[in-house]
């Protein structure tokens, strides 16, 4: 199962690598990481691959949320579905 | 992968622009439910319908968590308990509406519909039992929703039925006065019902359904009005464009959400609605989308062209978007549920009249309209009659959902609170329908319902 987890926030030091860590440490795989800063904002996409996850998908969303709530950043994490769906035929 | 722009602008819809799946509806049939012994009817029902929808509102959860789109109403539509009860001996059917109460109590859902009956040609003895017991019904449980359709492009329209709603409707208002006739709110007149339809109050799950279904309902005027704000000024074929372009993602994700839900729950698909829903939400307006378009306030003159505009594009992006289109499909214009509308209602733009005439060119009908508490009933009833003919001859879905509010008058504003919002109390015109509606019989289908 293909996940899309969305980071955006004021850039600092260390948000790849403490998003990265959480992940893995749940054993999510990534599997492509695009990012830039848009408007000063840190923006980072990842696909990630969840079928391994040691966590429920809904408690790894309110992880990533209140990860993100602690460090200023809007995290969230969704199946790649939706994206899919909405925007190719 | 999909692009960084894409995923954000997915985010931002529904983050900002309220983008949001409005229902996940399941129709049950109850017709297996029948029996003598009210009792022992209502314990069918109430055990059928636990069961069918155990884990209804767990999966919408679920799924509203992965793909972090809100699943704002999860909801059960049921068969028009009129036929359910035929063979009921007891008269007052209200204890089945108490046993579709405690159901949706137990599964959680928001609002169960279906304490209905369909009339469009005459009454059964069931369906007047069950028009007699619906002013009961809806005063004595909160979740229970009631529809009646009075008229058909094929049958025409039953007048009787009509007068009798008009005094149902007064009845209602009177056993809930203080709640400011929250049960008018739950009550809907039809002409032209559809089976499938996913939205309350007016859900029913038609006799031609099958034994469970899916049907889901998407919503996002929101994100309609966000994409017509670079629109300024552009030609209407060029708005229609990116109303379509909207409505085509919204529904995309409509179709996703209820395949996903079919599958989690062994029941079959069974429609995508493409109505248009707003909410009392600040930016969740249809009426703000008209706005858009250029009317410094909604109701005032070209209302109705752009009402007319929006609706066809809604319909002409939703179409490819999903498998299998049903329910009402169109544009939604519920007063006291739309911060636009109950804006224009106030300042006096927005009349009965100019809704009536909008009426015509979306779904559904004069919806959530408050009206001064000592309305007639006739009144209301000839209200219905305009509605109705405006379904029967255009052979499409209309409805009335009009509360009387016990002891309001115009300038006065009545609060449901939630989804149903808040109505300012709108005037009507004062001239009396009475004779008109005192004639009763049927008034014949028109000539173009002979197709064969």
């Amino acid at each position: 199962m293909r996940a899309i987890v969305s980071v955006v926030g004021k850039d600092r030091v260390g948000i790849i690598s403490s998003v990265c860590g959480m992940l893995s440490d749940k054993g999510i795989n990534i599997l492509d990481i695009s990012q830039t800063i848009l408007q000063e904002y840190f923006t980072m996409i990842m696909l990630v691959d969840i079928s391994k996850s040691s966590v429920q998908f809904s408690d790894l969303v309110k992880e990533l949320e209140q990860m993100g709530t602690a460090q200023g950043l809007d995290i969230h994490m969704q199946r790649a579905e939706i994206f899919e769906a909405m925007h190719r035929i | 992968m999909i692009n960084t722009g894409e995923i954000l602008q997915t985010i931002e819809m529904i983050s900002q622009q309220h983008l949001d799946v409005r229902t996940i509806t399941m129709g049950i049939s109850l017709r297996d439910c029948a029996h003598p012994d009210i009792k022992a009817c209502c314990d069918k029902i109430y055990d059928k319908i636990c069961r069918y929808a155990e884990n209804l509102v767990k999966t919408g959860e679920d799924i509203e968590s992965e793909f972090g789109i809100p699943i704002v109403n999860k909801r059960i539509s049921v068969t028009p308990i009129a036929i359910v009860a035929e063979s009921c001996e007891a008269e007052d059917l209200a204890p089945i509406a108490l046993a579709l109460d405690r159901a949706a109590r137990n599964v959680g859902v928001n609002f169960i519909g279906g304490f209905s009956a369909l009339v469009h040609k005459g009454f059964t003895k069931g369906d007047l039992k069950l028009i007699n017991s619906i002013p009961e019904a809806l005063a004595a449980t909160e979740k229970v929703c009631s529809s009646v359709n009075v008229g058909t492009t094929k049958a025409g329209i039953n007048m009787d039925a009509v007068a009798m709603m008009g005094r149902t409707i007064k009845k209602c208002a009177e056993l809930t006065a203080d709640s400011g006739g929250m049960a008018c709110a739950k009550f809907v007149v039809f002409a032209n019902a559809v089976e499938d339809n996913p939205f309350m109050a007016g859900a029913f799950h038609g006799v031609g359904e099958p034994e469970c279904v899916i049907n889901v309902g998407v919503s996002g005027p929101g994100v309609v009005n966000h994409a017509l704000q670079s629109m300024k000024g552009k030609p209407f074929d060029e708005v229609a464009e990116t109303i379509k372009k909207t409505a085509f993602r919204i529904t995309r994700m409509g179709q996703l959400v209820a395949q996903e839900a079919s599958n989690r729950l062994g029941v079959p698909f069974g429609i995508v609605d493409l109505s248009l829903a707003p909410t009392p939400a600040i930016g969740d307006s249809v009426a703000d989308i008209l706005e858009a378009m250029g009317l410094e306030t909604v109701g005032t003159h070209g209302t109705t062209a752009a009402l007319a505009m929006l609706n066809d594009a809604v319909k002409k992006g939703g179409i490819m978007a999903s498998s299998r289109v049903g329910g009402l499909s169109g544009a939604f214009i519920p007063v006291s549920e739309d911060a636009g509308m109950i804006a224009a209602a106030e300042k006096g733009t927005l009349t009965i009249d100019k809704l009536e005439a909008m009426t015509c060119v979306c779904s559904v009908g004069l919806d959530m309209i408050a009206v001064p508490g000592d309305t007639p009933a006739d009144t209301l009833a000839a209200i219905i009659a305009d509605e109705a003919a405006i379904g029967m001859i255009n052979n499409k879905t209309t409805a009335v959902r009009i509360i009387p509010a016990p002891g309001k008058t115009v300038g006065d504003k009545v609060d449901f609170g939630g989804l149903l919002g808040s109505a300012p109390i709108m005037p009507v015109h004062s001239e009396s329908s009475a004779e008109f509606i005192a004639r009763g019989g049927h008034i014949p289908a028109p000539i173009h319902s002979l197709r064969n």
